[in-house]
Protein backbone atom coordinates (compact mmCIF):
# COMPACT_ATOMS: atom_id res chain seq x y z
CA UNK A 1 0.00 0.00 0.00
CA UNK A 2 0.88 3.08 -0.55
CA UNK A 3 1.77 5.60 1.83
CA UNK A 4 2.96 8.83 0.64
CA UNK A 5 3.18 9.61 -2.77
CA UNK A 6 4.38 12.89 -4.83
CA UNK A 7 3.15 13.63 -8.44
CA UNK A 8 4.54 15.66 -10.47
CA UNK A 9 5.64 17.90 -7.67
CA UNK A 10 7.13 21.48 -8.86
CA UNK A 11 9.01 23.89 -6.28
CA UNK A 12 10.24 27.36 -6.74
CA UNK A 13 11.26 29.83 -3.96
CA UNK A 14 10.76 33.09 -5.15
CA UNK A 15 10.36 31.85 -9.04
CA UNK A 16 13.50 30.08 -8.58
CA UNK A 17 12.57 26.65 -9.59
CA UNK A 18 14.78 23.91 -6.75
CA UNK A 19 13.34 20.80 -8.86
CA UNK A 20 10.49 19.80 -11.65
CA UNK A 21 8.40 17.17 -12.05
CA UNK A 22 9.65 15.12 -8.94
CA UNK A 23 7.39 11.66 -8.54
CA UNK A 24 7.99 9.32 -5.80
CA UNK A 25 5.93 6.62 -4.26
CA UNK A 26 6.75 5.04 -0.85
CA UNK A 27 4.71 2.38 0.62
CA UNK A 28 3.60 1.63 3.89
CA UNK A 29 6.59 0.73 6.60
CA UNK A 30 9.53 1.12 4.18
CA UNK A 31 11.87 3.07 4.60
CA UNK A 32 12.69 5.13 1.72
CA UNK A 33 16.36 7.05 1.51
CA UNK A 34 16.80 9.89 -0.14
CA UNK A 35 20.13 11.30 -1.62
CA UNK A 36 21.67 14.23 -3.36
CA UNK A 37 23.84 17.18 -3.19
CA UNK A 38 23.54 19.57 -0.80
CA UNK A 39 20.75 22.59 -2.04
CA UNK A 40 19.22 19.50 -4.47
CA UNK A 41 16.38 20.17 -2.25
CA UNK A 42 16.25 16.97 0.14
CA UNK A 43 14.66 18.86 3.13
CA UNK A 44 12.17 20.92 0.55
CA UNK A 45 10.90 16.86 0.02
CA UNK A 46 10.21 16.56 3.75
CA UNK A 47 9.13 20.09 4.32
CA UNK A 48 6.63 19.17 1.58
CA UNK A 49 5.53 15.87 2.90
CA UNK A 50 4.60 17.18 6.25
CA UNK A 51 3.10 20.54 4.85
CA UNK A 52 5.56 22.96 6.05
CA UNK A 53 6.01 24.29 2.53
CA UNK A 54 2.87 24.09 -0.39
CA UNK A 55 4.43 22.79 -3.36
CA UNK A 56 4.18 25.47 -6.49
CA UNK A 57 2.73 22.78 -8.75
CA UNK A 58 1.69 18.79 -8.05
CA UNK A 59 -0.31 16.34 -5.76
CA UNK A 60 1.13 15.55 -2.47
CA UNK A 61 -0.98 12.11 -0.98
CA UNK A 62 -0.63 10.91 2.62
CA UNK A 63 -2.57 7.95 3.30
CA UNK A 64 -5.39 8.71 0.19
CA UNK A 65 -5.47 12.42 0.80
CA UNK A 66 -4.26 14.96 -1.07
CA UNK A 67 -2.95 17.75 1.27
CA UNK A 68 -0.96 20.09 -1.08
CA UNK A 69 -4.33 22.68 -0.60
CA UNK A 70 -4.59 21.74 3.05
CA UNK A 71 -5.00 24.39 5.74
CA UNK A 72 -2.67 24.53 8.60
CA UNK A 73 -6.21 23.12 10.77
CA UNK A 74 -6.27 20.14 8.39
CA UNK A 75 -2.75 19.66 8.32
CA UNK A 76 -2.37 19.09 11.44
CA UNK A 77 -5.04 16.53 12.06
CA UNK A 78 -2.73 14.31 9.54
CA UNK A 79 0.81 15.67 11.37
CA UNK A 80 -0.60 13.95 14.51
CA UNK A 81 0.20 10.70 12.54
CA UNK A 82 4.13 11.66 11.49
CA UNK A 83 7.21 13.11 13.60
CA UNK A 84 10.09 14.71 12.27
CA UNK A 85 14.02 14.53 13.36
CA UNK A 86 15.66 18.10 12.48
CA UNK A 87 18.88 18.34 11.24
CA UNK A 88 20.05 20.39 14.14
CA UNK A 89 17.17 18.50 16.11
CA UNK A 90 15.45 21.53 16.83
CA UNK A 91 14.92 20.83 20.53
CA UNK A 92 12.66 23.35 22.96
CA UNK A 93 15.58 24.97 24.47
CA UNK A 94 13.15 26.31 27.05
CA UNK A 95 12.35 22.98 28.10
CA UNK A 96 14.10 19.60 29.62
CA UNK A 97 14.68 17.05 27.68
CA UNK A 98 11.46 15.16 29.20
CA UNK A 99 9.22 18.19 28.75
CA UNK A 100 10.10 17.81 25.47
CA UNK A 101 9.89 14.60 24.71
CA UNK A 102 6.17 15.02 26.33
CA UNK A 103 5.28 17.75 24.50
CA UNK A 104 3.13 16.03 21.51
CA UNK A 105 1.96 13.74 24.23
CA UNK A 106 0.42 16.78 26.48
CA UNK A 107 -0.68 18.64 23.39
CA UNK A 108 -2.95 15.80 21.55
CA UNK A 109 -3.49 12.98 24.14
CA UNK A 110 -5.79 12.85 27.34
CA UNK A 111 -2.89 10.74 29.26
CA UNK A 112 -2.19 11.51 32.87
CA UNK A 113 0.97 13.19 34.35
CA UNK A 114 2.21 9.53 35.12
CA UNK A 115 1.34 7.90 31.69
CA UNK A 116 3.04 10.31 30.00
CA UNK A 117 5.79 9.84 32.30
CA UNK A 118 6.07 6.25 31.84
CA UNK A 119 6.24 6.79 28.01
CA UNK A 120 8.95 9.74 27.72
CA UNK A 121 11.05 6.90 30.25
CA UNK A 122 10.18 4.40 27.97
CA UNK A 123 11.29 6.58 24.68
CA UNK A 124 14.07 7.72 26.12
CA UNK A 125 15.09 4.49 26.72
CA UNK A 126 14.85 3.33 23.37
CA UNK A 127 17.35 5.85 22.04
CA UNK A 128 19.52 5.19 24.93
CA UNK A 129 18.99 8.03 27.48
CA UNK A 130 17.84 6.33 30.31
CA UNK A 131 17.34 8.98 33.57
CA UNK A 132 17.90 12.35 31.16
CA UNK A 133 14.47 13.66 31.66
CA UNK A 134 15.72 16.35 33.94
CA UNK A 135 18.38 17.13 31.52
CA UNK A 136 18.36 20.50 29.59
CA UNK A 137 19.09 20.63 25.61
CA UNK A 138 21.91 23.07 26.29
CA UNK A 139 24.08 20.51 28.66
CA UNK A 140 23.85 17.91 25.96
CA UNK A 141 26.02 16.94 22.99
CA UNK A 142 24.81 17.02 19.66
CA UNK A 143 24.75 13.16 19.26
CA UNK A 144 22.16 13.06 22.54
CA UNK A 145 20.27 16.14 21.13
CA UNK A 146 19.88 14.19 18.09
CA UNK A 147 18.35 11.04 20.18
CA UNK A 148 16.37 13.21 22.31
CA UNK A 149 14.77 14.45 19.15
CA UNK A 150 14.12 11.28 18.12
CA UNK A 151 12.59 10.23 20.93
CA UNK A 152 10.68 13.37 21.02
CA UNK A 153 9.46 12.11 16.98
CA UNK A 154 8.50 8.93 17.85
CA UNK A 155 6.73 9.57 21.28
CA UNK A 156 3.36 9.90 19.66
CA UNK A 157 3.69 6.43 17.89
CA UNK A 158 3.10 8.16 14.67
CA UNK A 159 3.05 6.09 11.52
CA UNK A 160 5.34 8.29 9.23
CA UNK A 161 8.68 9.27 10.35
CA UNK A 162 11.02 12.02 8.81
CA UNK A 163 14.57 12.05 9.34
CA UNK A 164 16.99 15.16 8.08
CA UNK A 165 20.41 14.41 7.76
CA UNK A 166 20.12 12.45 11.11
CA UNK A 167 23.83 11.36 10.83
CA UNK A 168 25.57 14.95 10.01
CA UNK A 169 27.87 16.38 11.58
CA UNK A 170 28.21 13.15 13.89
CA UNK A 171 31.08 10.65 14.49
CA UNK A 172 31.07 7.15 12.63
CA UNK A 173 30.06 5.48 16.06
CA UNK A 174 27.66 8.14 16.47
CA UNK A 175 26.15 8.23 13.01
CA UNK A 176 26.25 4.20 13.25
CA UNK A 177 24.02 4.13 16.74
CA UNK A 178 21.68 6.64 14.82
CA UNK A 179 21.46 4.39 11.85
CA UNK A 180 20.63 1.44 14.05
CA UNK A 181 18.20 3.27 15.65
CA UNK A 182 16.32 4.50 12.74
CA UNK A 183 16.22 0.23 11.91
CA UNK A 184 15.37 -0.74 15.82
CA UNK A 185 12.23 2.02 15.41
CA UNK A 186 10.94 1.12 12.22
CA UNK A 187 11.07 -2.82 13.59
CA UNK A 188 9.22 -1.85 17.00
CA UNK A 189 6.59 0.84 15.50
CA UNK A 190 6.46 -0.90 12.04
CA UNK A 191 6.25 3.51 11.01
CA UNK A 192 7.39 4.61 7.66
CA UNK A 193 10.46 6.25 7.69
CA UNK A 194 11.94 8.99 5.03
CA UNK A 195 15.21 9.54 5.80
CA UNK A 196 17.57 12.26 4.38
CA UNK A 197 21.00 12.14 4.20
CA UNK A 198 24.42 12.41 2.02
CA UNK A 199 26.28 9.51 4.04
CA UNK A 200 26.03 6.87 1.49
CA UNK A 201 27.43 4.27 4.28
CA UNK A 202 23.92 5.55 6.49
CA UNK A 203 22.01 4.42 3.41
CA UNK A 204 22.67 1.61 2.21
CA UNK A 205 22.48 0.50 6.03
CA UNK A 206 18.63 1.62 6.70
CA UNK A 207 17.16 1.65 3.08
CA UNK A 208 14.44 -0.77 1.77
CA UNK A 209 14.74 1.80 -1.48
CA UNK A 210 16.57 4.83 -2.09
CA UNK A 211 15.93 7.78 -4.59
CA UNK A 212 18.73 10.28 -5.76
CA UNK A 213 17.95 13.56 -6.39
CA UNK A 214 20.03 15.78 -8.51
CA UNK A 215 19.81 19.04 -10.56
CA UNK A 216 15.65 19.36 -9.87
CA UNK A 217 15.32 15.78 -10.48
CA UNK A 218 14.60 12.44 -9.36
CA UNK A 219 17.60 10.75 -11.69
CA UNK A 220 17.31 7.25 -9.96
CA UNK A 221 15.21 4.77 -7.83
CA UNK A 222 15.69 1.77 -6.51
CA UNK A 223 16.04 -0.74 -3.73
CA UNK A 224 20.29 -0.58 -2.41
CA UNK A 225 20.99 -3.01 -4.40
CA UNK A 226 19.70 -1.87 -7.98
CA UNK A 227 21.18 1.65 -6.93
CA UNK A 228 24.74 -0.09 -5.88
CA UNK A 229 24.49 -1.27 -9.62
CA UNK A 230 23.17 1.59 -11.49
CA UNK A 231 24.96 2.54 -14.63
CA UNK A 232 24.07 5.99 -14.34
CA UNK A 233 27.59 7.75 -13.94
CA UNK A 234 26.04 10.49 -11.76
CA UNK A 235 24.37 7.78 -9.50
CA UNK A 236 28.39 5.97 -9.68
CA UNK A 237 29.82 9.05 -8.76
CA UNK A 238 28.11 10.02 -5.80
CA UNK A 239 28.07 7.03 -4.38
CA UNK A 240 31.76 5.96 -4.76
CA UNK A 241 32.73 9.67 -4.49
CA UNK A 242 34.13 9.24 -8.54
CA UNK A 243 32.66 7.50 -11.33
CA UNK A 244 33.81 3.87 -11.62
CA UNK A 245 35.21 4.43 -15.08
CA UNK A 246 34.76 6.24 -17.87
CA UNK A 247 35.34 10.06 -19.17
CA UNK A 248 35.99 12.41 -16.04
CA UNK A 249 33.25 14.66 -15.99
CA UNK A 250 33.93 18.40 -14.72
CA UNK A 251 33.53 17.76 -10.86
CA UNK A 252 35.43 14.68 -10.92
CA UNK A 253 38.15 16.97 -12.28
CA UNK A 254 38.29 19.42 -9.76
CA UNK A 255 38.41 16.75 -6.78
CA UNK A 256 41.95 15.72 -8.29
CA UNK B 1 18.56 61.40 -9.05
CA UNK B 2 15.22 62.86 -7.93
CA UNK B 3 13.14 60.11 -9.33
CA UNK B 4 15.81 57.54 -7.68
CA UNK B 5 15.17 58.75 -4.44
CA UNK B 6 11.17 59.07 -4.88
CA UNK B 7 11.72 55.41 -6.34
CA UNK B 8 13.38 54.34 -2.67
CA UNK B 9 10.92 56.27 -1.03
CA UNK B 10 7.92 54.61 -2.04
CA UNK B 11 9.54 51.26 -1.95
CA UNK B 12 10.26 51.92 1.65
CA UNK B 13 6.11 53.07 1.84
CA UNK B 14 5.31 50.05 0.67
CA UNK B 15 7.24 48.09 2.86
CA UNK B 16 6.13 49.62 5.80
CA UNK B 17 2.14 49.29 4.30
CA UNK B 18 3.33 45.42 3.91
CA UNK B 19 4.39 45.56 7.02
CA UNK B 20 1.37 46.74 8.94
CA UNK B 21 -0.62 45.25 6.91
CA UNK B 22 0.65 41.43 8.42
CA UNK B 23 0.94 42.96 11.66
CA UNK B 24 -3.03 43.46 11.15
CA UNK B 25 -3.19 39.66 9.82
CA UNK B 26 -1.41 38.47 12.95
CA UNK B 27 -4.04 40.10 15.30
CA UNK B 28 -6.14 38.83 13.65
CA UNK B 29 -5.42 35.26 14.00
CA UNK B 30 -4.00 35.76 17.68
CA UNK B 31 -7.68 36.84 18.33
CA UNK B 32 -9.07 33.65 16.51
CA UNK B 33 -7.01 31.34 18.23
CA UNK B 34 -8.17 32.67 21.45
CA UNK B 35 -10.17 29.43 22.27
CA UNK B 36 -6.50 27.47 22.18
CA UNK B 37 -5.34 29.81 25.00
CA UNK B 38 -3.29 28.01 27.62
CA UNK B 39 -3.96 30.49 30.61
CA UNK B 40 -1.26 28.72 32.45
CA UNK B 41 1.22 30.26 29.97
CA UNK B 42 -0.12 33.42 30.04
CA UNK B 43 0.06 33.48 33.71
CA UNK B 44 3.93 32.83 33.17
CA UNK B 45 4.14 35.73 30.61
CA UNK B 46 2.18 37.80 33.22
CA UNK B 47 4.88 37.27 36.08
CA UNK B 48 8.00 37.39 33.54
CA UNK B 49 6.69 41.03 32.22
CA UNK B 50 5.97 42.33 35.99
CA UNK B 51 9.36 41.16 37.59
CA UNK B 52 11.18 42.57 34.27
CA UNK B 53 9.58 46.00 34.06
CA UNK B 54 8.19 46.90 37.43
CA UNK B 55 11.27 48.44 38.95
CA UNK B 56 12.38 50.19 35.91
CA UNK B 57 9.20 51.47 34.90
CA UNK B 58 8.89 53.09 38.29
CA UNK B 59 12.45 54.28 38.66
CA UNK B 60 11.65 56.46 35.33
CA UNK B 61 8.04 57.47 36.21
CA UNK B 62 9.59 58.90 40.06
CA UNK B 63 12.15 61.03 38.15
CA UNK B 64 9.73 62.20 35.24
CA UNK B 65 7.10 63.19 38.57
CA UNK B 66 10.09 64.91 40.27
CA UNK B 67 11.34 66.81 37.34
CA UNK B 68 7.85 67.83 36.09
CA UNK B 69 7.19 69.09 39.48
CA UNK B 70 10.41 71.12 39.36
CA UNK B 71 9.42 72.88 35.96
CA UNK B 72 5.68 73.63 36.87
CA UNK B 73 6.03 74.26 40.52
CA UNK B 74 8.85 77.30 39.16
CA UNK B 75 6.83 78.74 36.79
CA UNK B 76 3.73 78.27 38.32
CA UNK B 77 4.78 79.95 41.87
CA UNK B 78 5.69 83.04 39.53
CA UNK B 79 1.90 83.36 38.74
CA UNK B 80 0.75 82.60 41.78
CA UNK B 81 -0.61 79.37 40.66
CA UNK B 82 0.67 76.97 43.37
CA UNK B 83 -2.35 75.90 43.83
CA UNK B 84 -2.86 74.42 40.36
CA UNK B 85 0.68 72.07 40.61
CA UNK B 86 -0.50 69.10 42.15
CA UNK B 87 -3.39 68.96 40.08
CA UNK B 88 -1.39 69.75 36.85
CA UNK B 89 1.41 66.74 37.44
CA UNK B 90 -1.38 64.17 38.64
CA UNK B 91 -2.97 65.07 35.56
CA UNK B 92 -0.18 64.94 33.08
CA UNK B 93 0.88 61.04 34.45
CA UNK B 94 -2.25 59.48 34.30
CA UNK B 95 -3.38 60.77 30.86
CA UNK B 96 -0.01 60.88 29.16
CA UNK B 97 3.07 60.14 30.90
CA UNK B 98 2.69 56.95 32.88
CA UNK B 99 0.91 55.37 29.94
CA UNK B 100 3.38 56.39 27.44
CA UNK B 101 6.38 55.89 29.15
CA UNK B 102 5.81 52.31 31.10
CA UNK B 103 4.71 51.36 27.55
CA UNK B 104 7.82 52.80 26.00
CA UNK B 105 9.87 51.08 28.99
CA UNK B 106 8.00 47.58 28.52
CA UNK B 107 8.77 47.93 24.33
CA UNK B 108 12.95 48.11 25.28
CA UNK B 109 12.68 45.04 28.50
CA UNK B 110 9.71 42.88 27.16
CA UNK B 111 9.19 43.23 23.75
CA UNK B 112 13.20 42.76 23.03
CA UNK B 113 12.92 39.62 24.91
CA UNK B 114 9.51 38.41 23.65
CA UNK B 115 11.37 39.25 19.78
CA UNK B 116 14.67 37.63 20.71
CA UNK B 117 13.18 34.57 22.40
CA UNK B 118 10.48 33.87 19.31
CA UNK B 119 13.32 34.63 16.84
CA UNK B 120 15.95 32.06 18.01
CA UNK B 121 12.99 29.40 18.08
CA UNK B 122 12.68 30.60 14.28
CA UNK B 123 16.05 30.70 12.90
CA UNK B 124 16.99 27.05 15.05
CA UNK B 125 13.75 25.34 13.55
CA UNK B 126 11.48 25.28 17.09
CA UNK B 127 8.40 27.14 15.19
CA UNK B 128 8.94 24.53 12.70
CA UNK B 129 8.77 21.79 15.48
CA UNK B 130 5.87 23.35 16.83
CA UNK B 131 4.11 22.81 13.50
CA UNK B 132 5.02 19.49 12.89
CA UNK B 133 3.77 18.39 16.55
CA UNK B 134 0.67 19.73 15.03
CA UNK B 135 0.54 22.66 17.53
CA UNK B 136 -0.02 26.44 16.23
CA UNK B 137 2.51 28.80 17.04
CA UNK B 138 0.22 31.97 17.62
CA UNK B 139 -1.96 29.98 19.64
CA UNK B 140 0.66 28.38 21.38
CA UNK B 141 3.84 31.66 21.05
CA UNK B 142 1.81 34.73 20.40
CA UNK B 143 -2.08 34.49 22.27
CA UNK B 144 -0.13 34.04 25.74
CA UNK B 145 1.71 36.95 25.07
CA UNK B 146 -0.60 39.58 23.76
CA UNK B 147 -3.05 38.38 27.04
CA UNK B 148 -0.16 39.48 29.23
CA UNK B 149 0.92 42.49 27.89
CA UNK B 150 -2.89 43.90 27.22
CA UNK B 151 -3.30 43.19 31.12
CA UNK B 152 -0.22 43.84 33.02
CA UNK B 153 1.01 46.90 30.84
CA UNK B 154 -1.87 48.53 32.86
CA UNK B 155 -0.75 46.90 36.06
CA UNK B 156 2.01 48.40 35.52
CA UNK B 157 0.35 51.94 35.28
CA UNK B 158 -1.45 51.90 37.93
CA UNK B 159 1.76 51.92 40.35
CA UNK B 160 3.13 54.30 37.49
CA UNK B 161 0.66 56.91 38.12
CA UNK B 162 0.92 56.28 42.05
CA UNK B 163 4.79 56.99 42.25
CA UNK B 164 4.68 59.39 39.84
CA UNK B 165 2.60 61.26 41.36
CA UNK B 166 4.70 60.39 44.69
CA UNK B 167 7.71 61.85 43.11
CA UNK B 168 5.99 65.16 42.26
CA UNK B 169 4.67 65.66 46.14
CA UNK B 170 8.49 65.22 47.37
CA UNK B 171 9.35 67.50 45.47
CA UNK B 172 6.52 69.84 45.52
CA UNK B 173 7.26 69.65 49.33
CA UNK B 174 10.78 69.42 49.75
CA UNK B 175 11.96 71.70 47.38
CA UNK B 176 9.39 73.78 45.77
CA UNK B 177 7.91 74.98 49.17
CA UNK B 178 4.70 73.75 48.59
CA UNK B 179 2.23 72.64 51.20
CA UNK B 180 1.85 69.06 51.88
CA UNK B 181 -2.18 70.13 51.92
CA UNK B 182 -1.93 72.72 48.97
CA UNK B 183 -0.38 69.52 46.48
CA UNK B 184 -3.49 66.68 47.80
CA UNK B 185 -5.89 69.46 47.66
CA UNK B 186 -4.89 69.96 44.26
CA UNK B 187 -5.21 66.58 43.08
CA UNK B 188 -8.66 66.52 44.55
CA UNK B 189 -9.47 69.43 43.01
CA UNK B 190 -8.53 68.95 39.26
CA UNK B 191 -8.29 65.30 38.82
CA UNK B 192 -11.06 63.00 37.55
CA UNK B 193 -11.37 59.22 37.85
CA UNK B 194 -11.04 58.91 34.05
CA UNK B 195 -7.65 60.83 33.87
CA UNK B 196 -6.43 57.45 35.37
CA UNK B 197 -8.44 55.26 33.58
CA UNK B 198 -8.20 56.85 30.20
CA UNK B 199 -4.57 56.10 30.58
CA UNK B 200 -5.26 52.57 31.75
CA UNK B 201 -6.83 52.07 28.60
CA UNK B 202 -4.18 53.75 26.20
CA UNK B 203 -1.83 51.38 27.92
CA UNK B 204 -4.17 48.19 27.15
CA UNK B 205 -3.28 48.96 23.20
CA UNK B 206 0.69 49.85 24.09
CA UNK B 207 0.63 46.20 25.06
CA UNK B 208 -1.27 44.87 22.25
CA UNK B 209 1.15 46.83 20.27
CA UNK B 210 4.22 45.61 22.09
CA UNK B 211 3.31 42.08 22.04
CA UNK B 212 1.62 41.98 18.40
CA UNK B 213 4.92 43.47 16.90
CA UNK B 214 7.47 41.65 18.98
CA UNK B 215 5.80 38.31 18.02
CA UNK B 216 5.77 39.44 14.42
CA UNK B 217 9.24 40.31 14.28
CA UNK B 218 9.99 37.17 16.08
CA UNK B 219 8.16 34.50 13.61
CA UNK B 220 9.74 37.17 10.48
CA UNK B 221 13.27 36.64 11.69
CA UNK B 222 15.83 36.24 8.89
CA UNK B 223 18.50 33.30 9.35
CA UNK B 224 21.83 33.68 10.43
CA UNK B 225 23.46 35.15 13.54
CA UNK B 226 22.73 38.88 12.47
CA UNK B 227 19.20 38.01 12.08
CA UNK B 228 17.80 37.68 16.06
CA UNK B 229 19.82 40.92 16.58
CA UNK B 230 18.34 42.82 13.54
CA UNK B 231 14.46 42.21 14.66
CA UNK B 232 15.13 43.00 17.99
CA UNK B 233 16.16 46.04 17.69
CA UNK B 234 13.33 47.04 14.74
CA UNK B 235 10.74 45.52 17.21
CA UNK B 236 11.92 47.96 19.90
CA UNK B 237 11.88 50.80 17.73
CA UNK B 238 8.32 49.81 15.86
CA UNK B 239 6.73 49.54 18.88
CA UNK B 240 8.36 52.70 20.08
CA UNK B 241 6.84 54.63 16.75
CA UNK B 242 3.48 52.78 17.00
CA UNK B 243 2.93 54.04 20.81
CA UNK B 244 3.38 57.32 20.35
CA UNK B 245 1.23 58.03 17.39
CA UNK B 246 -1.55 55.83 18.37
CA UNK B 247 -1.02 57.39 21.65
CA UNK B 248 -2.22 60.92 19.87
CA UNK B 249 -5.39 59.57 18.39
CA UNK B 250 -6.15 57.94 21.91
CA UNK B 251 -5.88 60.84 23.48
CA UNK B 252 -8.12 62.36 20.47
CA UNK B 253 -10.92 59.89 21.37
CA UNK B 254 -10.38 59.24 24.80
CA UNK B 255 -10.01 63.01 26.06
CA UNK B 256 -12.29 65.16 23.55
N1 LIG C 1 12.59 28.94 2.71
C1 LIG C 1 13.38 29.07 1.63
N2 LIG C 1 13.43 30.23 0.95
C2 LIG C 1 14.21 30.38 -0.13
N3 LIG C 1 15.00 29.40 -0.64
C3 LIG C 1 15.00 28.22 -0.01
C4 LIG C 1 14.19 27.98 1.15
N4 LIG C 1 14.40 26.71 1.56
C5 LIG C 1 15.28 26.18 0.69
N5 LIG C 1 15.65 27.07 -0.25
C6 LIG C 1 16.57 26.83 -1.37
O1 LIG C 1 16.20 25.61 -1.98
C7 LIG C 1 17.32 24.85 -2.33
C8 LIG C 1 17.22 23.47 -1.72
O2 LIG C 1 17.32 23.57 -0.33
P1 LIG C 1 17.25 22.31 0.63
O3 LIG C 1 15.98 21.59 0.41
O4 LIG C 1 17.52 22.80 2.00
O5 LIG C 1 18.47 21.44 0.10
P2 LIG C 1 19.19 20.20 0.79
O6 LIG C 1 18.43 19.81 1.99
O7 LIG C 1 19.22 19.15 -0.28
O8 LIG C 1 20.57 20.66 1.12
C9 LIG C 1 18.53 25.63 -1.87
O9 LIG C 1 19.06 26.30 -2.98
C10 LIG C 1 17.99 26.61 -0.89
O10 LIG C 1 18.72 27.80 -0.92
MG1 LIG D 1 18.95 19.92 4.02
Amino acid sequence: MIQIQLKHVDMSFHGRPVFQDINLEIAKGEVMVIIGPSGSGKSTILRLIIGLLKPTAGEIWINGEEISGYNEERMNVIRRHMGMVFQYSALFDSMSVGENVAFGLRQHTKHTEEEIASIVRRKLRMVGLTGQENAMPNELSGGQKKRVSLARAIAVNPTIVLYDEPTAGLDPIMSNTIDRLITSTRRRLGNTGVVVTHHMASAFEIADRIAMLYEGRIIETGTVQEIRNSTNPIVQQFIYGRKKSGTMTERGLDQL
Amino acid sequence: MLVALLESFGRRALQLFETAGQIVILFVQTLQQMRHLNIRHAIVQMSHLGVDSLPIVLLTVLFTGMVLTVQTAHEFIKYGAQSSVGGVVAIAMGRELSPVLSGVVVAGRVGAAITAEIGSMKVTEQIDALRVMATDPVAYLVAPRLVACVFMVPVLVVFADAIGVVGGYLVATLYAGIGSFTYINSIKVFAVVNDITGGLVKSMFFGGIIAIVGCYKGLTTASGAAGVGRATTESVVLSIILIFISNYFLSLVLYR
